[in-house]
């Protein structure tokens, strides 16, 4: 039997956490809107909207791109106080130290990208976009493990861990496809952030080719014959190249979220919960390729993209909340016990 | 007396005793005088006058450019949308039916420190039913451009250079605001002018270091006006068909460039 301080657990402050997290995630969405709509820019001053307190500005002038900027930034305001809320919250309430601070860290990460997002409107800079959707997706994970630390569920794993082993070989998998994972969804977000409309027009061929012609007369000729409607950049041979990288890459991650599953079922059993939930991981890529090939099949219509930016936030989260738990569960007795960080009592050892 | 004297003195009072060849002689100087001064005079009637002529052509495209495509967006939009019948299209190809190619900026290639651009009139663009007109200008560095708002709704004016010394910058029009007020410094061509509130608005400036372009009419036109005499490489960019050069010489009169566009 292990011997464990037990963690209490506030269902209130639980559900406000999840409720933050689901507030992100909606907020991702609006921010994946703007960027689809090519409107980023269509709110010229920050914080104020067209010369407006930004929560005064006339509702009937929300038109055209300045809807989805406006309702962004809106929504980004609330999740900030939402955000405080719940680091002052943590900061009263929550006995674990290690959480009261990771309380002021999400608070520090929300005020930083709202910074970002608005700098990124008065400095005319793309680049800090890509920044801005890359931090968007880490706090969305965080605001996920907030939620999942203040869980009951995380709390029952923590006072019996004991019959739940995840081996090291299988952690670090998980833990590597995950990072793989945000590589990719920093490529997406360099991708969309230039703002060249799509670079590759067709799936799963490249300009009728497995690997297209990037020479300047082929770029030259696609130019010419593409007919963008919005006024979308000229596509370089640089931005093809990243297209190509950015397929590669799905394919590898497909294949190693694959076996992370095949793997999970073999050592844990098909019952276990972080099997199931690598199986719905895997579920979740398979969507994921599907969205990215709608993406050029529908010509990068709005909600489409946007809805393939969410579902890889979502891959994302999942494996990072598997890593999560899969690192709280004690390893066998020879491997080295990652559980201090979490912020657990020693465990009395029981079998070994 | 000396013929030569004869010659700058002028005819003497002849008296009986001075010998006949003495007038001869004069007359013969005078003839001599003549003999050179006319043909100089002719020939300097006969060379060629050096003065500024306008460079001319015809762009033609050859081959069958993309289908244009219809602005959905601008119709489905509540505002922009009601300004129109039947839902307005791209118009990157604008080609007559023989061909004729406008929309392409021509310039001498290489001219620069030319600008007149501080004195010239300002040129004009226009945000009308929510699309901008004209879609392809050219201007002179330091010439003022005017952007107006001659809509019913908001647009933001967003230019993004690609030139360092051309600074991005993207304001506020209100519908019946005032108009905008742009100059840039440095040449570059296709400077995209868009508006972010609605996307499939935009236009290209492109900023030219000397008064010499132009851009092709409906029936592929151009015309450069007074170009001092010289050698040049006259140089037609199309924002999709990329640029073209051709080397002529201003010499006696209007020279002439034709170029020809192909969609591969």
């Amino acid at each position: 039997m292990s011997i464990e301080t037990p963690i209490k657990t506030n269902s209130w402050l639980h559900w406000f956490a999840v409720l933050t997290a689901a507030a992100t995630f909606l907020l991702l969405g609006l921010g994946g809107l703007v960027t689809s709509h090519e409107a980023g820019m269509s709110v010229p001053d920050w914080p104020n909207t067209y010369g407006y307190n930004m929560f005064l500005f006339p509702p009937a002038q929300w038109i055209g791109g300045i809807f989805y900027e406006h309702t962004h930034r809106l929504l980004a305001s609330a999740v900030g106080l939402m955000t405080l809320i719940l680091a002052v919250w943590l900061w009263f309430k929550e006995a674990r130290r290690w959480m009261r601070w990771l309380g002021v860290a999400a608070l520090v990460l929300v005020a930083a990208q709202g910074v970002l997002g608005g700098l990124r409107v008065t400095l005319h800079m793309d680049s800090l976009g890509v920044f801005h959707g890359t931090i968007a997706q880490l706090f969305f994970v965080l605001t996920c493990a907030l939620a999942l630390f203040t869980s009951r569920f995380w709390a029952g794993l923590m006072a019996d861990r004991q019959s739940l082993r995840v081996p090291a070989g299988l952690r670090t998998l998980v833990l590597a496809t995950t990072i793989v994972i945000l590589g990719q969804l920093v490529l997406g977000a360099t991708m969309r952030h230039q703002h060249a409309g799509l670079a590759i027009p067709d799936f799963p061929l490249a300009y009728g080719h497995w690997w297209p012609d990037t020479s300047a007369d082929a770029v030259a000729g696609y130019n010419a014959r593409r007919v963008e409607v919005n006024g979308e950049n000229p596509i370089t041979p640089f931005q093809i190249e990243l297209q190509m990288v950015h397929r590669g890459l799905a394919l590898a991650i497909f294949i190693l979220v694959a076996v992370c599953a095949w793997q999970a079922w073999q050592r844990l059993g098909r019952k276990d919960a972080l099997a199931k939930l690598a199986l719905a991981w895997l579920a979740l890529i398979l969507a994921q390729v599907a969205l990215g090939a709608a993406t050029i099949w529908y010509n990068k219509a709005a909600d489409v993209a946007t809805t393939h930016v969410l579902v890889g936030a979502l891959a994302l989260t999942v494996g990072a909340m598997w890593c999560l738990v899969a690192f709280c569960r004690a390893a066998p007795s020879t491997e080295v016990r990652p559980l201090a960080v979490f912020g657990a009592q020693p465990v009395m050892a029981a079998n070994k | 007396m000396r013929a030569r004297e004869i010659f700058h003195k002028g005819l003497p009072t002849i008296r009986p005793d001075d010998k006949i060849h003495t007038l001869f002689e004069f007359y013969k100087m005078k003839a001599l005088k003549l003999a050179v001064i006319f043909p100089l005079l002719a020939a300097l009637a006969g060379m060629p006058v050096t003065q500024a002529a306008d460079i001319v052509g015809v762009i033609t495209l050859k081959g069958t450019p993309p289908p244009e495509k219809e602005i959905t967006p601008l119709k489905e939009d509540a505002n922009c949308g009601a300004m129109y019948q039947a839902v307005p299209t791209t118009h990157f190809y604008v080609v007559g039916a023989k061909g004729e190619l406008a929309d392409v900026v021509v310039s001498l290639k290489g001219v620069t420190g030319k600008s007149t651009g501080a004195s010239a009139p300002p040129a004009v663009l226009d945000q009308k039913g929510c699309l901008y007109a004209p879609q392809i200008l050219a201007i002179q560095t330091g010439q003022k451009l005017i952007v107006k708002n001659s809509d019913a709704c908001i647009h933001n004016v967003h230019a993004t250079p690609t030139v360092a010394g051309n600074p991005e910058s993207n304001q506020v029009q209100m519908p019946g605001g005032a108009d905008l007020n742009y100059t840039f410094a440095q040449p570059e061509m296709f400077l995209r002018f868009k508006c972010d509130v609605h996307p499939w608005m935009f236009a290209w400036v492109s900023v030219i270091d000397s008064p010499y372009f132009c851009v092709s009419d409906k029936d592929g036109k151009f015309v450069i006006k007074n170009v001092p005499p010289g050698k040049y490489t006259v140089e037609a960019a199309h924002r999709k068909l990329g640029t073209q050069t051709q080397e002529v010489e201003v010499k006696d009169g209007d020279a002439t460039a034709n170029f020809t566009f192909e969609v591969k």
